[in-house]
């Protein structure tokens, strides 16, 4: 299990990084955590042209609060997501999130860019990014665009990033003070990939709920409960709403089954994990 | 291409094609057979090493990666001959069996205890499921770095 043959690129700047992208024409694949690509190189279920590591340019990494958004260079990595003040304060559900990423020296490596790069279903931060309507940055030859979680997933492992594009930052909104949040996870073994994941943030308006839900493992790409939080905007956070909400996510997902579980069981964990999630936020909102 | 590092303190030097990884390197350019091949993906730990202090498969890195990189491997915890505190614990509890998962074991708890230093039994437990024991020994190691956690404070 050893990885095929590449050429290798280390470039030092984004625009380096671009340009071989476009070079090899869809042929190369961008190198960020490599918790991801790298065992595939092992098992050589993938055998590009060319890798183009991304770990040596520094304009990638960096956690940086602006207007209301936390900006994360693509390249930072959990690790550092897992253990920033800024991140706790401003976006708790990630923080939360990322303790479900792999295991401690997985989060050492992996990046948030990668993570949402590569598209795992069943992977934490896609969760996060739909749920709190954050947006990446892509970067190709002909300049920048911003893409919403929604126009970024296409399928499993499938993004809609052009081969000459390159993820370079993703955007979060900062959660309003007060907001209660929750990740809940279901998978065999701590750290193993989710069967099923909520994540869930919700904040009180003046008299009014405001709830957001995103999925993952229910489905190709992580899927936004909007007919659940709208249950909780119009009946609040009580017992029976938040039962009803969760009952509501249920019936919103696609999930296929496979080896690890049925798509009814996963069904059903989407139920269960969306009421858990709603409770947890509710007891930590204020 | 060529890898320069320190590993375990010492500058090193080595030549490998840009597909080689990085326990590879360790294993056989370096002569550092302290670090183990497991499953060669990222599930077992038995590889895992500091990368400029941070525990890291060494298997899902690639020995360029590591140019210009700081390393500590299983043999950097012996000190003028002595066993590391931790090593100790794991002598005193019963914290190894055949021995594979150990090096990876002792460096993914060096991490732990110094990311978390007075750790609950289940963050150790939860820190731990990062490397499998395929003795199934987790007792024993479980013990070792509770009794090594306050000798690292």
């Amino acid at each position: 299990m050893k990885p095929p043959r590449f050429d290798y690129h280390a470039p030092r700047t984004i625009d380096e990084a671009v340009a071989l992208l476009a070079r090899y024409g869809g042929d190369a694949k961008p190198l960020a955590g490599g918790q991801s690509l790298v065992p595939l190189l092992n098992f050589r279920l993938a055998r590009p042209a060319a890798l183009i590591d991304l770990n040596r340019i520094p304009a990638l990494a960096g956690i940086r609060e602006v207007d209301g958004h936390v900006a994360f260079g693509a390249m930072t990595r959990q690790r550092a997501v897992e253990f920033s003040p800024v991140v706790a304060r401003a976006l708790p559900l990630l923080t939360e999130a990322t303790r479900w990423v792999g295991h401690l020296p997985i989060r050492s490596r992996g990046t948030i860019g990668g993570s949402i790069a590569h598209a795992d279903p069943s992977a934490e931060y896609p969760a996060v990014l739909t749920a709190l309507d954050g947006i990446v940055i892509a970067r190709g030859q002909k300049g920048e665009r911003e893409l919403t979680a929604a126009a970024l997933f296409e399928s499993y492992l499938t993004t809609t990033l052009a081969p000459d594009e390159l993820l370079t930052e993703v955007r979060l909104p900062v959660m309003p003070a007060g907001a209660g949040w929750a990740f809940e996870e279901f998978a065999r073994r701590h750290g193993d990939f989710a069967l099923v994941g909520v994540a869930a943030a919700l904040w009180r308006d003046g008299g009014r709920w405001t709830a957001r839900l995103a999925t993952a493992g229910a489905g190709p790409v992580p899927v936004r409960l909007r007919d659940a939080e709208a249950i909780i905007a119009r009946d609040g956070v009580g017992e029976e709403a938040v039962a009803a909400a969760a009952a509501r996510a249920a019936e919103l997902v696609q999930p296929d089954g496979d080896l690890h579980a049925s798509a009814d069981y996963r069904r059903n964990l989407t139920r269960v994990l969306t009421g858990r999630a709603l409770r947890k936020a509710v007891g930590r909102a204020k | 291409m060529t890898v320069r590092l320190k590993v375990n303190g010492m500058a090193r030097e080595g030549r490998c094609p840009p597909r080689k990884l990085l326990v590879d390197f360790l294993r056989e350019d370096l002569a550092l057979t302290g670090t183990h091949v497991g499953c060669e993906h990222g599930i077992c730990g038995a590889c895992t090493i500091l990368f400029n202090g941070e525990a890291a498969r060494s298997c899902l890195l690639l020995a360029v990666q590591a140019d210009g990189a700081e390393l500590m491997t299983v043999e950097g915890l012996v000190r003028d001959g002595a066993l590391h505190p931790l090593q100790e614990a794991f002598r005193e509890h019963h914290g190894l069996q055949c021995g594979f998962c150990t090096p990876g074991m002792l460096l993914t708890a060096l991490d732990l205890l110094r990311a978390h230093p007075e750790p609950t039994e289940d963050d150790i437990r939860e820190g731990l499921s990062a490397v499998l024991c395929r003795c199934t020994g987790y007792h024993g190691i479980i013990k070792a770095v509770q009794a090594a956690a306050p000798r690292l404070r």
